[in-house]
C-alpha cells in the first residue's frame, strides 16, 4: 500500500493586480504518494508554479490563496503557523527554482553554504556537515567536489550551479522535493545529467518529486504520473504509459500531436493547436479549453467534472461523460490514486 | 563543385571567423580572444532550410548575425547569390539588406514598444522605398492576414499581443521587403509547445510560397530536424559535422553529435534515452577539418 504523502484539495490563488483579479489557479486538487515523481506540464501562465508556490505557502501579494487545503502527513499545512512552516520547509518539503544564480549567495563559497543549510536542517557538526556536503556533490556528479566546495558560485557553469541547488535541496532529506523547471535554461548534454539524477531520485523510495516542466520528452523519461494543466486548472491526470498511450483529454491529444514525432522524417507535417491561451483576467465560463477545442459543443459552456477513466485517470473533459463515473461517483475508495 | 552545383548557392560560407576581446589591458591591447566562430564553411543552396545546432556559446548566433553582416568578421569571407559581402561598405551594401532579413527569440525585445502594428511591419517597406503612399496599408494588411493577424490588429501595439502573436509580427516584417533569405535565430524557443507548431507551420508555408530559404539556428533538437533539409553541427567555433538532416539523425559520425543526439529526452516512455557521453576534446588539441565520409556527409574526424 503506497503511502499518501500530500493532498491539494480545491486550491484557488489569485493575483490581485491592477486590471483585475488574474485567476492564476481555479481549483486545483491532487495527491502526492511517498516516493514517486509526478510531473506537472502545461503552457506557460496555466498555473504550474503558482501551484507549486502554494503547497509551499510561498505566495505574496499581490497574489492570495483564496481557497483550499494542502495537507502533509495528516496535518493541515495552510492553517499552520508560518513559525512551523518554514520547519516542514526545508526539512521535509524542498523547491528548486529555475534560476539557480538568484538562489545561492554570489559572495559565500559554494561549500560554506551547503554546511549551513545541512547544520541547520540535520543538526550535524561542522566536520560531519563538510564531509556530506562532498558526498550529495558527488552524487549530483560533480567530479572533484573536495576542491569544488572552496569555490563561490561565479566559478561554476550554469548547469554545474543547478546541480549544485539540488544538492541542497536534497542535503535536508527532504520528503518531497519540488522542482520547478529545473532543466529549461540548460543545454540537452548538461539536461541530460540532471535527469539521470531525476532518474534515480524515482527509483529511491524515500523521496518524491514533483517536476514543473513543458517538455513532454522530460516527462516521458522521468515521471511516474503526470499532471496536465491548462488556463488554471487540473485537465488530466494519468500515469505516464496511459498520458502518452491513451490519452483522453483533447489538449493533452493536441499537446502530444504538437511534437514532431520521434523518428518521424522530416517535414512531416505538425497539427498545432489553433488559438491562444484563455486571459485569466476574465476566463470563459465552463471548460477553460473551448476556444481552441475542436471538438467543443454547447454543453461544454459548463464546467464539466472530473470523469474517473480508469486507476489513477482521469480527465476534466465532457467527451469522457458518457462511458465513465465522475470521480465523485467512484469515491475515494476504488482507484485509490484519485483525490 | 560542378557549374550547376555552384548556381544553386544562395549563401557561401568560407573560412569565415570571428573573434571578440574579452580583455584589455591598460594600453588598450587586446589580452584574451574568444574565438566564437573560428573557420566555418558551408553552403546554403536556394529554397532550402539549413539548420545549424550546438550548445550555448558554440557560435551558432554568432554565424547568424556575421549573415546579416551585424558585425564585420575577423577573417573569411561570405558571398550572398554570387557577391562577395565581406567588403561592402553600407551604401554598397543596402541592397543586400532588403534580401537577407532575420527574425529573432525574443518577440518581446526585437519589436519597438512604441510602435503601432502598422509602422512596425511598414517600417522596412519605408527603408527600401516599397509600397509608397496609400498602398503601404493595403500590404501590411495583406501580410497581417497572411501571417494569421486580422486587420483590425493595424493599429495596436506589440503589448497587446501574445508571445506567438509578436513572433507572427516580427515574421510579417521580415517579410515585408520581399527578402530572398530569412536568418531564424531560436524563432520558436520563447513559445509554447502548442503555438511552436503553429509558428513551424507558418513559416513552412512562406517558405514555399515565396521562394525562400532559411537558416534556421536553435538548440532543439527534434524541431530543427523536422524543419530542416540539412543540419550543421557547432562545437566551440567550428562546424563538426554536416549532413542532410535525416542522415544526421539516422547516422551520426562525430562524437559530439552522437552525444547531443542521444541527449534529446524522448517524448515516448517506453523508449529510453540511451545516453552517450562525450567528454570533449583538450583545449589545445589539434582540430581535424570536415572531410566528405559519405556523399554530401561531411565530419571534421581525424583521418
Ligand atoms: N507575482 C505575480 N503577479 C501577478 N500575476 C502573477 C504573478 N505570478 C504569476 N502570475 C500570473 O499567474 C498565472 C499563472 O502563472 P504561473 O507562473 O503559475 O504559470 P506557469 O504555468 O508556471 O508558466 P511558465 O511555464 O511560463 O512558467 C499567469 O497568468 C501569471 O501572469
Ligand atoms: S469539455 Fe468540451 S471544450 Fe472542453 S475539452 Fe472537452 S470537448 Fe473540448
Ligand atoms: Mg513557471
Amino acid at each position: 500500500m503506497t503511502e499518501r504523502l500530500l493532498t491539494a484539495r480545491d486550491l484557488r490563488v489569485s493575483f490581485h493586480t491592477r486590471d483585475g483579479d488574474n485567476q492564476a489557479v481555479r481549483g486545483v486538487s491532487f495527491h502526492i504518494d511517498a516516493g514517486e515523481t509526478v510531473g506537472i506540464v502545461g503552457e506557460s501562465g496555466s498555473g504550474k508554479s503558482v501551484t507549486a508556490r502554494a503547497i509551499m505557502s510561498l505566495i505574496q501579494p499581490p497574489g492570495e490563496l483564496i481557497g483550499g487545503e494542502i495537507e502533509f502527513r495528516g496535518e493541515l499545512l495552510n492553517e499552520l503557523p508560518e513559525r512551523k512552516w518554514r520547519k516542514i520547509r526545508g526539512n521535509q518539503i524542498a523547491m528548486v527554482f529555475q534560476d539557480p544564480m538568484t538562489s545561492l549567495n554570489p559572495v559565500k563559497k559554494i561549500g560554506q553554504q551547503m554546511i549551513e543549510v545541512i547544520r541547520r536542517h540535520r543538526g550535524l557538526g561542522q566536520e560531519a556537515a563538510k564531509q556530506e556536503a562532498i558526498r550529495l556533490l558527488r552524487e549530483v556528479g560533480i567530479s572533484d567536489p573536495e576542491r569544488r566546495i572552496g569555490q563561490y558560485p561565479h566559478e561554476f557553469s550554469g548547469g554545474m550551479r543547478q546541480r549544485v541547488m539540488i544538492a541542497m535541496a536534497l542535503s535536508c532529506q527532504p520528503e518531497l522535493l519540488i522542482a520547478d523547471e529545473p532543466t529549461t535554461a540548460l543545454d540537452v548534454t548538461i539536461q541530460a545529467q540532471i535527469l539521470e539524477l531525476f532518474k534515480r531520485l524515482k527509483d529511491n523510495p524515500d523521496t518524491a518529486v514533483i517536476l514543473i516542466t513543458h517538455d513532454l520528452g522530460v516527462v516521458a523519461q522521468v515521471c511516474t504520473r503526470v499532471i496536465v494543466m491548462y488556463g488554471g486548472m487540473i485537465m488530466e491526470e494519468a500515469p505516464v504509459e496511459d498520458l502518452f498511450y491513451r490519452p483522453q483529454h483533447p489538449y493533452t491529444i493536441g499537446l502530444l500531436r504538437s511534437v514532431p514525432k520521434r523518428g518521424g522524417g522530416t517535414r512531416e507535417r505538425l497539427v498545432p493547436i489553433e488559438g491562444t491561451p484563455p486571459d485569466l483576467l476574465d476566463p470563459p465560463p465552463g471548460c477553460p479549453f473551448i476556444t481552441r477545442c475542436p471538438h467543443a459543443m454547447d454543453k461544454c459552456k459548463e464546467l464539466p467534472p472530473m470523469f474517473h477513466i480508469g486507476p489513477g485517470h482521469r480527465s476534466l473533459c465532457w467527451l469522457a461523460e458518457k462511458d465513465h463515473p465522475t470521480v465523485e461517483e467512484v469515491g475515494a475508495g476504488e482507484g485509490n490514486t484519485d483525490v | 563543385m560542378s557549374e550547376t552545383a555552384e548556381r544553386n548557392v544562395l549563401v557561401d560560407v568560407r573560412n569565415l571567423k570571428k573573434h571578440f576581446s574579452k580583455g584589455k589591458n591598460v594600453w588598450g591591447r587586446t589580452t584574451e580572444v574568444l574565438k566564437a566562430v573560428d573557420g566555418v564553411s558551408f553552403q546554403i543552396r536556394r529554397g532550402e532550410t539549413f539548420g545549424l545546432v550546438g550548445e550555448s556559446g558554440s557560435g551558432k548566433s554568432t554565424v547568424g548575425r556575421c549573415l546579416l553582416r551585424l558585425y564585420d568578421y575577423t577573417d573569411g569571407e561570405v558571398r550572398f547569390d554570387g557577391h562577395d559581402l565581406t567588403k561592402l561598405g553600407e551604401k554598397a551594401l543596402k541592397p543586400f539588406r532588403r534580401r537577407i532579413q532575420s527574425i529573432f527569440q525574443d518577440p518581446y525585445s526585437s519589436l519597438n514598444p512604441g510602435m503601432n502594428v502598422l509602422d512596425l511591419i511598414g517600417e522596412p517597406m519605408n527603408i527600401h522605398g516599397l509600397y509608397p503612399g496609400e498602398e503601404r496599408k493595403e500590404a501590411v494588411a495583406a501580410l497581417l492576414e497572411r501571417v494569421g493577424l486580422k486587420r483590425e490588429h493595424l493599429y495596436r501595439y506589440p503589448h497587446e499581443f501574445s508571445g506567438g502573436q509578436r513572433q507572427r509580427i516580427s515574421i510579417a516584417r521580415a517579410l515585408s521587403v520581399r527578402p530572398d533569405f530569412v536568418v531564424c535565430d531560436e524563432p520558436i524557443s520563447a513559445l509554447d509547445v502548442s503555438v511552436q507548431a503553429q509558428v513551424v507551420n507558418m513559416l513552412e508555408d512562406l517558405q514555399a510560397e515565396f521562394g525562400l530559404t532559411y537558416l534556421f539556428v536553435a538548440h532543439d533538437l527534434s524541431m530543427v530536424r523536422h524543419i530542416s533539409d540539412r543540419i550543421g553541427v557547432m562545437y566551440r567555433g567550428r562546424l563538426v559535422e554536416v549532413a542532410d538532416s535525416d542522415e544526421l539523425y539516422d547516422n551520426p559520425l562525430h562524437p559530439y553529435t552522437k552525444a547531443l543526439l542521444s541527449a534529446i529526452p524522448i517524448p515516448d516512455p517506453r523508449a529510453a534515452n540511451a545516453r552517450i557521453v562525450w567528454t570533449g576534446e583538450p583545449e589545445d588539441a589539434e582540430r581535424p577539418p570536415l572531410r566528405e565520409m559519405a556523399p554530401g556527409h561531411y565530419a571534421a574526424l581525424p583521418e
